[in-house]
């Protein structure tokens, strides 16, 4: 089978986005343009629905078509756990975020049909980046996401922060997309192979090369970039500039799992080495803390729920680090005790989808209805909004990780993971390994205090009507129905865990550990209820302090002003963007000076320096004149002609002499064609020379007065070195082209141009039979330079009469 | 421009344009089997044209001449490509060319190649680029 349903399915959001502006200026005002934008998340998470008891079932499915075969480079989709878990995610966030926006984005004043093509340019590039199995099909995809993120950032350009968050976003993945693709480089030159399972069949290989750690950190930049980790995740906050649903959908539930993806899907090839352990794990807890302890000094709610966003990604990113010391122990029962790490990452995945997804709904709802989103002013917001205010807190006691909530599972199962690792005996963990519960810990207390914060902050206390915008109210029904769903699942998965376990983050733990692939995953039931474990003891004590911390935070905020991490990363990227910018506007202007002969100088310089060097390396330098014919006295009468007219043009006085003196030596050069029997070059050069020289005669009257610029002697040693280079590069390349005859002349073929073309005439067969592609081609180039010319010419004059 | 007295130059160009327009019409259809083509063709009219340009003001012959002659180069182009892409409709790869030998009254046995229209293309792109350029040039004061 060479074309699939799949396919068709992953490349549907781009086709559907192609009618989405022809629909939206159809039913403009009338219907929103949402309605059916929302059908494409919905049939692809039906469809992808049918795949759960497959996939549950250990199979994996694979689909192959060829892209561009010459290159090895194929669209192969590859159906597993991992990769169906995200694609879930995507379809189902996305359905919900899509019906959710058709509430809070107007269709008489936003430009609908750019937000929902942007939109679904997005989807359909998520989806290609999660089954996709060629690297570089998937990078393809990856960079694919990174530009439809920036639109969607920047969909309010009017807006100087959203142009501003745009930028940051885009300079920073697409500085870790293009690092990942040197690791992909490196990668399948190592392996020989694009498909990322080939690679992890050759693991052995990979991690025997010396390439191994360069490949691996370069891929690493990738996904910390993506997932916002620390210290990149100064774009995140500024992210926060695109409507809230692009928010909950691109960057928290999606978009931003991306690099969470990738580390889990390689971990199958670098995991089980001391340096991917520890990179990962350790980024993944420095983020985790940096990201919690800033979300509780942020007063706008975005910004915090920004901020708890990268805290969140840091910890699932830390738990797959320390998960990936499974990989090292095989299949047993030591590597199914550190495995816990890696479900406890796809289960918290999940979880913080749900969780944070309805927090974001509920912000924007505040946004939407009361026309701020800044903790200061909001209070007292429970009586006017109260459904909105029990979606809150569903997803913040499920954030701060308490019972009868998805976090809290998740969560004790972090907490599981974390100790698990503290008995790790090897990379060192024995020593440093204390390291990881305390910091995890610590995190968790201030996890806790945000999401009171932004909890009570907003819904409780004294409501103050005068400080906002609008008069609050409760939000239209059709934009809590997302909220409320996600809310719902929120507390459907505590108490059925297993379910989801069973079906869907099982086989995603097989895919990232396979060595778990014949034991089908790991013997672990989720539980709310397993004693009175560390893990208990643990989360209590966060609760605790939490509440304490929580009304106390008055008294201890002041410490915040001490040390700012985030404001300092910002002035480090600002300046180095002012930096850069002033940098290579000096370089430019350094170089393009504006005048022709400083351009020519480079063009010549360069190819001397290019061609020469490379035929004096590559020891093509080669004479042989034994097969020459005698030169005749014509030719010698016309080549001193030829020499006689190019002195007089260097020499001349006059630019009409100059001109005049060109023209005599093209006919000169025609001449000898002639001579040389070439009767259509003849013609052609003698056509070319008379069109030239009236042209040249043109820009006669346009050229400024012509006098011999006094530049000195290094003007003119300049331009002495490079045309004698010029020269005398190009007569030893003729020569030498003759002189070495790597294979027989094709020559023979053109022969045939009466039998084969028809024509009597070789060159003509060869211009519009043989070579038709080449001419082809040639007279776009021509057309292309007119329109060049025409459009500068005719550019330069609109101006010049708008400055009048 | 400037306007010289240019008495003998435009008796003779009356004389030479007609000559060079059918001398290059002639080089554009005896490709085939002798020295000529599409580019030297195209590049002949150009030639033409830009003597027409030379003896008369650019405006007269533009109005006597209301031609786009961007729009030359681009139904050139377009028809180049289309020869290419006919290819297509007669499953041969893209630029195929073929002939035949067809019995024609007047004519006789007379011999027919899709090439032809294909050099036809050449020549529209070649004068429609070259004149644009020269035009534009010249306009620009």
């Amino acid at each position: 089978m060479v074309w699939s349903w799949f396919h068709v399915l992953i490349l549907f959001p781009f086709l559907f986005a192609i009618i989405v502006p022809f629909l939206d200026r159809f039913f403009k005002t009338r219907i929103h343009t949402g309605w059916f934008v929302l059908f494409v998340p919905v049939i692809l998470f039906i469809s992808l629905l049918r795949y759960i008891p497959v996939v549950s079932n250990g199979e994996t499915i694979l689909l192959t078509i060829p892209w561009v075969p010459s290159l090895g480079i194929n669209f192969t989709t590859y159906i597993d756990g991992l990769s169906l878990i995200f694609a879930l995610l995507i379809s189902g966030v996305g359905a919900l975020v899509v019906l959710y926006s058709i509430y809070y984005m107007s269709k008489e004043r936003e430009a609908l049909h750019n937000f929902y093509v942007y939109i679904l340019l997005f989807m359909g590039a998520m989806l290609g980046v999660v089954f996709s199995d060629n690297l570089f099909v998937l990078y393809v995809f990856w960079e694919l996401t990174s530009i439809s993120s920036f639109l969607l950032i920047a969909y309010w350009y009017e807006r100087k922060r959203s142009r501003y968050g745009a930028q940051k976003s885009m300079l920073i993945t697409i500085f870790g997309g293009l690092s990942m693709l040197a690791g992909f480089v490196m990668l399948s030159m190592i392996t020989d192979t694009y498909s990322i399972r080939e690679m992890i069949n050759q693991r052995e290989v990979i991690a025997g090369h010396a390439l191994f750690l360069p490949a691996m950190i370069l891929l690493l930049l990738g996904a910390f970039t993506k997932s916002a980790q620390f210290p990149f995740s100064i774009w995140l906050p500024d992210a926060m500039e695109a409507p809230t649903p692009i928010s909950a959908y691109l960057h928290s539930a999606t978009m931003v799992k991306a690099g969470i993806y990738l580390v889990a899907r390689f971990t199958p090839v670098f995991g089980g080495s001391a340096e991917w352990f520890w990179i990962v794990s350790s980024v993944g807890i420095v983020t985790l803390l940096y990201g919690s302890v800033t979300a509780v000094r942020q007063i706008d709610l975005k910004a915090l729920l920004a901020y708890s966003t990268i805290s969140q990604l840091g910890l699932i990113m830390s738990l797959l680090g320390l998960g990936s010391a499974a990989v090292y122990y095989g299949n047993g029962d030591e590597s199914a005790f550190f495995a816990v790490a890696v479900l406890a990452a796809i289960f918290h995945l999940v979880n913080h989808s749900t969780f944070k997804g309805s927090l974001f709904m509920v912000v924007g709802i505040i946004d939407h209805e009361t026309g701020t989103r800044n903790i200061r002013r909001l209070g007292g917001l429970l009586s006017l909004m109260p459904i909105s205010f029990t979606v809150a807190l569903i997803g913040s006691f499920s954030m701060a990780g308490l019972p009868p909530f998805n976090g809290f599972l998740s969560k004790e199962m972090f907490f599981t993971g974390v100790l698990n690792s503290m008995s790790l005996p090897i990379f060192g963990m024995e020593k440093f390994g204390v390291i990881f519960p305390v910091i995890a810990w610590i995190a968790s207390v201030f996890t806790f205090i945000y999401s009171m914060i932004l909890l009570f902050k907003t819904f409780a206390g004294q409501y103050y009507p005068e400080r906002l915008e609008k008069e609050a109210h409760e939000a239209p029904i059709g934009m809590l129905i997302s909220p409320v769903i996600l809310a719902s699942l929120v507390i459907v998965i505590f108490f059925f865990p297993n379910v989801l376990s069973d079906y869907v983050l099982q086989p995603a733990l097989v895919s990232i550990l396979p060595a778990l692939a014949d034991s089908g995953g790991i013997d672990v039931q989720i539980t709310a209820w397993h004693g009175l474990t560390t893990e208990l003891f643990m989360t209590i004590g966060v609760v605790v302090l939490g509440t304490l911390m929580y009304l106390t935070l008055r008294k201890w905020k002041g410490i915040y002003s001490f040390f700012s991490t985030e404001g300092r990363l910002n002035i480090l990227y600002d300046q180095g963007i002012e930096k850069m910018e002033s940098f290579s506007y000096g370089l430019t202007n350094r170089y393009m000076t504006g005048s022709v002969r400083d351009y020519l100088v480079y063009i010549f310089g360069f190819m001397i320096l290019i061609v020469g060097g490379s035929l004096l390396l590559l020891d093509g330098l080669a004479f042989n004149f034994a097969t020459d014919v005698p030169i005749t006295t014509y030719e010698i009468g016309i080549v001193i002609g030829i020499v006689l007219s190019g002195l007089i043009v260097i020499f001349a006085k006059s630019r009409l002499t100059a001109i005049i003196a060109l023209g005599a030596l093209g006919y000169f050069v025609s001449i000898l064609f002639v001579l040389f029997r070439a009767p259509d070059l003849a013609l052609t050069q003698l056509v070319v020379e008379t069109a030239t020289v009236a042209l040249f005669l043109l820009c006669f009257y346009h050229l400024p007065e012509f006098k011999k610029r006094g530049k000195g002697v290094g003007f003119k040693l300049t331009n002495l070195i490079i045309s004698l280079g010029v020269g005398i590069l190009f007569t030893a390349i003729a020569l030498s082209a003759d002189a070495n005859r790597l294979f027989e002349p094709i020559s023979g073929f053109f022969e045939q141009s009466y039998e084969l073309a028809g024509a009597k005439n070789i060159v003509n067969a060869i211009l519009v039979d043989f070579r038709g592609f080449d001419t082809m081609l040639e007279i776009v180039v021509l057309m292309i330079a007119a329109l060049g010319v025409f459009t500068l010419i005719k550019l330069r004059l609109d101006r010049r009469d708008g400055e009048e | 421009m400037k306007r010289p007295n240019d008495l003998l130059l435009r008796a003779v160009s009356k004389v030479a344009v007609l000559i060079i327009l059918t001398f290059s019409i002639n080089l554009f259809y005896s490709g085939h089997h002798n020295p000529g083509g599409g580019f030297i063709g195209g590049l002949g009219v150009t030639a033409a044209l830009i003597l027409l340009f030379l003896t008369y003001d650019i405006e007269t012959v533009t109005d006597n001449l209301p031609v786009d002659f961007k729009k030359v180069a681009a139904i050139g182009v377009l028809i180049a490509v289309g020869t290419g892409a006919g290819s297509f409709f007669f499953d041969a790869a893209f630029l195929s060319q073929t002939f035949g030998y067809f019995d024609i009254p007047v004519f006789g046995k007379t011999e027919l190649a899709t090439a032809v229209l294909f050099d036809l293309g050449v020549a529209l792109a070649v004068i429609g680029s070259a004149v644009t350029i020269i035009q534009t040039i010249s306009e620009d004061e």
